[in-house]
């Protein structure tokens, strides 16, 4: 018998009313996070990515959101769950760290004093035992000399120690489920590494499960056991890291992975942007929302909508595209092997397709 | 002599003051400190360096938007560190930039039209207007974007649009260099390799030499013919793009190198041992070789004395007293080694 998932996410929509119209900024996906397992979710931005993890932790709820769908966290609906007892999920066993550690910070306060009161949020404990955890906690994420350091300001800590510091913050009442939102994009490169390396020791360390958020295909193919990536509020796709860099299905997912300069690809590798711009969340592309942008759309995608569908061969593996699976496995073929959209089409003869 | 630019000694301190009338100062922040370089015309040279390592402030130095502490800038053969007044406008003409941030580059309240056609304006050219005008559609066109849109606002276009329009503008005057600090950084991913192969077809079709400045190596390698990777305020390797990425010897390249996330999970069992603490301040700089603190091969000849760039028999010039050997790129994981 398989492990009971952690989190999982049914049909969620997440819309907000504006002055322009309706924003569907998620429109219903479906994931689950299993224990102590890590789930990238890729995409750019608008994509959704991050509303759905603010919903999960009802951090929606006041902008005058309309949720539908279901956040089942251990049989609970956190959807439909009240205020208060939400309030004992989040920080708890729940967490989320951000972007921008400067401005999740409150820069008035010391760290210290800040870890203090994510502690004892949720804990009856003394103000020294609080302490002394803080203290604990920033050794455990690495900075160095924790017993002075935890009585500085935010603006004296670097920029990876300030995420090491909001990591620590997360970790204070040991979450089951970390969720973190493009945690290193602010960050250098060497510091990013640190970064990720640290939570991967977290999470062997502290048996938690991770959501990373991130638009950067590196990092989650350096950290994440499975994929989904997003666009205009849909999962198209969703596998193992493994079987999306090596046979990823959805023509969005091919051409994000072929806009990238490879470090360790031929130098002179010409890249292969995505046509178009990503689309308004108000007046969505009908059909399949990706067809406006798709080298190899038929006639037939601008009013049929895909639905996310597991793959013949492989029932982890779904992808939401309305192209024959053997078209797709064509296609792949063509453009790994370096050819450009163009010549994949004329090689492989689309049905319908502009020539 | 085909080089373009010529940067000798290069250096700019930022001081520290106390004291709000009688401003004491205390202290700089070396932000440059002691660059040589050349750049060849038609070339692009990559500069590469974490956040605080100089490397916008060099930029802002050569376009003379900062003036140097000390050194000199040589332009086509001319000295351009103390032009001044009309002398430093005809020097501009020779050199422009494109922003990180195409939001904040544009002025919201003009037109297209009018933001590509200021450089004809400041430097009084092109006078008719009609031809003012036909000259912004065609470099709008050059640039990828719809001519019949000279009269729309910034707001009405996307980051990646307006990062051609950027472009446009910095190439109006057809200058001998171009630029480009972080362009792309602030794009979504599908949109940055238009603007990519943009810069790169500009610069072909134009012969531009381009400066380009960015942190992500990936891309830097993927555009550049030479780079110069800094840190603290000094370059300290300098090479051509194979030699550089296949064969790095200065230590900070080498941690560089191996901490670009690779799209490839495969590759994730190979061991890594990520760059330990953090950058130094600029304020108060190691003494010696600035990167001794953090090195893993430093020894104590290392905060002694500070070692000069010079060839190191690869192909690129590095500043090491210890220069990595084949064995340790390997073992330090640098995916783009040969």
């Amino acid at each position: 018998m398989s492990p009971e998932p952690l989190l999982r996410v049914e049909d969620l929509h997440v819309q907000f009313p504006s002055e322009d119209g309706v924003v569907h900024a998620v429109d219903g996906i479906t994931y689950q996070v299993m224990p102590g397992r890590t789930l990238g979710i890729v995409g750019e931005s608008g994509s959704g990515k991050t509303v759905s993890s603010l919903t999960t932790l009802g951090l929606t709820r006041r902008e005058g959101a309309r949720v539908s769908g279901r956040i089942l966290f251990e049989g609970q609906d956190l959807v439909t769950l009240p205020e208060e007892r939400l309030r004992a999920i989040r920080g708890n066993d729940i967490a989320m760290i951000f972007q921008d550690p400067l401005s999740a910070l409150h820069p008035l306060y010391r760290v210290g004093a800040q870890l203090v009161q994510a502690v004892r949020a949720h804990r009856d404990v003394s103000k020294a035992a609080a302490r002394a955890r803080a203290i604990d906690l920033l050794g455990l994420v690495g900075i160095p000399d924790p017993a002075r350091r935890v009585d500085e300001y935010p603006h004296e800590f670097s920029g990876g120690m300030r995420q090491r510091a909001m990591i620590a913050m997360a970790l204070v009442n040991d979450p089951k489920l970390l969720i973190a939102d493009e945690p290193t994009t602010a960050l250098d490169v060497t510091v990013q590494a640190q970064i990720l390396a640290l939570m991967e020791r977290l999470q062997r360390e502290l048996g938690m499960a991770i959501v990373i958020i991130t638009h950067d295909l590196g990092v989650v193919a350096e950290v994440a056991d499975d994929i989904a990536v997003m666009y205009a509020g849909r999962i198209v796709e969703t596998s193992s890291a493994e079987q999306l860099f090596a046979a990823p299905e959805h023509p969005y997912t091919w051409g994000l992975l072929k806009s990238i300069p490879r470090l360790d690809g031929p130098r002179e590798e010409e890249l292969v942007p995505i046509p178009g711009t990503p689309p308004s969340l108000i007046n969505r592309p009908s059909g399949c929302h990706f067809h406006p942008r798709c080298p190899y759309a038929q006639p037939d995608h601008a009013r049929i909508d895909p639905r996310l569908e597991p793959l013949p061969g492989d029932p982890s593996h779904h992808v939401a595209c309305l192209l024959e699976a053997e078209m797709r496995e064509r296609l792949w073929a063509e453009l790994a092997a370096g050819a450009t959209p163009e010549q994949a089409l004329a090689e492989v003869g689309v049905p319908g397709a502009p020539a | 002599m085909s080089s373009i630019l010529r940067l000798r000694a290069l250096v700019k301190h930022f001081p520290i003051t106390r004291g709000i009338i009688f401003q004491r100062t205390i202290g700089a922040v070396k932000a440059v400190d002691g660059i040589d370089l050349e750049i060849e015309r038609g070339e692009t040279l990559g500069l590469v360096g974490e956040t605080g390592c100089g490397k916008s402030t060099t930029a802002r130095l050569i376009m003379r938007l900062l003036d140097a502490s000390a050194g000199e800038i040589v332009l086509a053969g001319r000295d351009i560190t103390r032009l001044k007044g009309a002398d430093l406008k005809a020097a501009r003409r020779e050199m422009q930039m494109v922003f990180q941030d195409p939001h904040s580059s544009l002025n919201p309240r003009k037109t297209i039209g009018s933001i590509i056609a200021e450089p004809f304006a400041i430097h009084k050219l092109l006078p008719d207007r009609d031809e003012r005008k036909r000259e912004v559609q065609r470099l709008m066109e050059t640039v990828g974007l719809n001519p019949e849109h000279y009269n729309r606002y910034p707001h009405e276009f996307s980051g990646g649009q307006r990062q051609r329009i950027g472009v446009a503008r910095a190439i109006a005057l057809s200058p001998k260099l171009l630029i480009a600090d972080e362009p792309v950084s602030a794009l979504d991913v599908s949109i940055q390799a238009q603007v990519l192969n943009l810069l790169r077809d500009l610069q072909r079709r134009l012969g531009l030499t381009l400066v380009f400045i960015a942190h992500d190596l990936s891309v830097v390698r993927h555009m550049c013919d030479r780079v110069a990777v800094m840190y603290l305020g000094k370059i300290v390797e300098l090479g051509p793009n194979e030699a550089l990425y296949g064969f790095p010897r200065h230590p900070y390249t080498g941690a560089l190198l191996a901490a670009v996330p690779v799209a490839d999970p495969t590759l994730r069992g190979s061991e890594r041992r990520p760059l330990g603490g953090d950058v130094p301040s600029p304020a108060n700089p190691p003494s010696g070789c600035r990167f001794h603190t953090r090195c893993p091969k430093a020894q104590a000849l290392c905060a002694e004395q500070d070692p000069p760039l010079e060839d190191k028999g690869s192909g690129t010039l590095a500043a090491c007293h210890f220069p990595l050997s084949r064995e340790e790129v390997t073992q330090m994981g640098v995916r783009s080694a040969r």
